[in-house]
């Protein structure tokens, strides 16, 4: 997604642009795929970054800008409300900031004036830069900022769960960016959810003039004079480019690069990977007691974000989604019901199972993450929920890796980010997942941001 | 070209990046910044249409000399002309 939207920004100036893909689905970490007739979402629970029509500023406003989409293209329906749910407490939510806030001070009363002051800090802090500087921790920050553990934690557990790449914490600035779209901003879902935000890419990127093939990876780029002089294909072909922009992930790419680059000994895979289950169900799921849109939940007094040590996942915590509670409008509803549940997942413990045993395994992990998901619906019954199950699937970081290429399926890449996109070489420049901003409004940013800096506005 | 021209061109340029902004009563002589919400993303932009759709050039050092619709004028007019002639 952000090499589409990267690719939009270059041609609609008139630049020659090829997009490859490997895949025969478009769309990368935002993808889609369909199964016995059915069609699911690959990573998308929602939509962040929402706000209403008639809002100007902000990266859903940024984005459709940009790309020149208008906002009603893109078919953004608002979340019902959704909640962060902690053993005896919970934090509702919703697209208007008034009720985390109020929740807050009902929760932690003690703590809401420091809440707030921290709310203005990061109303005020620009998340958006590209330079290239580590950013500071967000848990040492917010210790000193909210003295209640208990509600750093509650903070922390839904903004890792989307978008942290680091175990058991994240950058200050992803968690500036993340509470943004998150609770500042807020949710929402097209009806026919990350297709009809692909197709309407697809659509301006041909208006534009824009080129790709599909089923066409990238074998190997090959240097000369500290550039990218060729990219060799899947099928041998060689092609040359002024610009290489590539939204695979840095080490993906750096290990693509024929000059054998040393950082591609020293960077970092990303460690996090997670495993979804999906339970497609034949009545709407708030009949069953499922009103609300996401939950994230966690059992434990503080929250453990990182990869599982001795279990394939980590039914602690979780995310539930639910995409048929969206304010859909005219009346339009899913035609099924879908219940999804985020955990967790070891990539090792994964792909070392033999084939037989990740079947079985698969089918277990199925029923745990559901079973624990369901600890934190008060009114659903695990047994109703399954005799509604028309069909489930499931995920694993093994499908993840299959699928999108990331190393170790690690979906939110790396932990350390390139916010300016560069690499060891002249004109290969990164955009995406390890570039730094985060989501489906940040995937198509990150395109935008790197194809202005490093192309557009040096040589117009 | 006259100067009006010249700024009508600029708020075409603008309704077209940022069609959520209302352009009706824009202020001549007040900085586009401070009654728009427009960022250097949309600058940019504007920088980027002014060449692709009138073959004009603006170097970034001159990116300032946009500020206004007036400063837009002043210095695009000179410009177009040079362009059309």
């Amino acid at each position: 997604m952000s090499g589409l939207a990267a690719g939009i920004r270059l041609a609609q100036f008139g630049r020659n642009v090829l997009i490859l893909e490997r895949h025969n689905a478009p769309g990368g970490l935002n993808s889609f795929y369909a199964l016995a007739g059915r069609k699911f979402d690959v990573g998308l629970h929602a939509v962040t970054n929402y706000v209403p029509q008639g809002v100007r500023t902000g990266p859903l406003v940024k984005i459709c800008r940009q790309l020149r989409i208008g906002r009603d293209e893109l078919d953004l329906c608002p979340q019902h409300g959704s909640r962060v749910a902690f053993p005896g407490e919970d934090l509702r939510f919703n697209n208007d900031f008034a009720l985390l806030e109020s929740e807050v001070a009902r929760v932690f009363p003690r703590s809401i004036d420091a809440f707030r002051t921290l709310v203005s800090r990061i109303r005020e802090y620009d998340d958006t830069h590209l330079d290239e500087s580590r950013a500071p921790s967000a848990r040492t920050i917010l210790e000193t900022a909210l003295p209640d553990r208990r509600l750093r934690e509650m903070l922390l557990c839904p903004l890792m769960y989307y978008g942290s790449a680091r175990p058991g914490d994240m950058d200050f600035d992803q968690f500036v960016t993340l509470f943004k779209a998150v609770f500042l901003e807020g949710f929402a879902r097209p009806f026919e959810g990350v297709r009809r935000i692909i197709r309407v890419l697809l659509q301006r990127y041909r208006e534009a003039g824009g080129e790709r093939r599909m089923k066409c990876g990238v074998r190997s780029l090959r240097v000369a004079g500290g550039r990218v002089s060729e990219l060799e294909l899947d099928d041998g072909r060689l092609i040359t480019a002024d610009h290489v922009i590539s939204s695979i992930g840095r080490l993906e790419t750096l290990r693509l690069c024929a000059d054998r680059p040393s950082a591609a000994e020293d960077v970092e895979a990303g460690p996090l990977s997670f495993a979804e289950s999906i339970a497609v169900l034949d009545v709407p799921p708030a009949s069953l007691g499922c009103s609300e849109t996401i939950v994230f939940f966690n059992d434990s007094p503080s929250f453990a974000y990182g990869s599982p040590e001795h279990d394939l996942i980590d039914t602690r915590s979780g995310v539930i989604c639910v995409p048929n509670n969206y304010a859909y409008g005219d009346d339009q509803d899913l035609d099924e019901g879908f219940f999804r549940v985020t955990a967790l997942a070891s990539y090792a413990g994964w792909t070392g199972l033999p084939e037989e045993r990740y079947q079985a395994e698969k089918r277990r992990c199925y029923a745990r993450m559901q079973d624990s998901a369901v600890r934190f619906l008060p009114g659903v019954a695990c047994e109703e929920l399954q005799a509604h199950t028309r069909t489930t699937d499931m995920f694993t970081p093994r499908t993840i890796e299959r699928f999108t290429g990331h190393i170790s399926g690690a979906v939110y890449g790396a932990p350390d980010k390139v916010r300016d996109g560069r690499t060891h070489l002249d004109n290969l420049y990164l955009c995406g997942t390890d570039q730094g901003f985060l989501g489906i409004v940040g995937a198509m940013l990150s395109g935008i941001s790197m194809a202005n800096l490093h192309i557009i506005r040096k040589e117009g | 070209m006259t100067k009006e021209e010249c700024k009508q061109i600029v708020l075409d340029i603008i309704a077209e990046i940022a069609p959520d902004e209302d352009l009706s009563d824009v202020k001549p002589d007040v900085r586009l910044r401070d009654q728009l919400e427009l960022d250097s993303m949309d600058f940019l932009d504007i920088v980027m249409e002014l060449r692709k759709q009138h073959g004009i050039e603006v170097p970034e050092d001159d990116y300032p000399q946009l500020a206004t619709l007036d400063s837009c004028a002043e210095y695009l007019t000179p410009k177009f002309n040079a362009v059309n002639a």
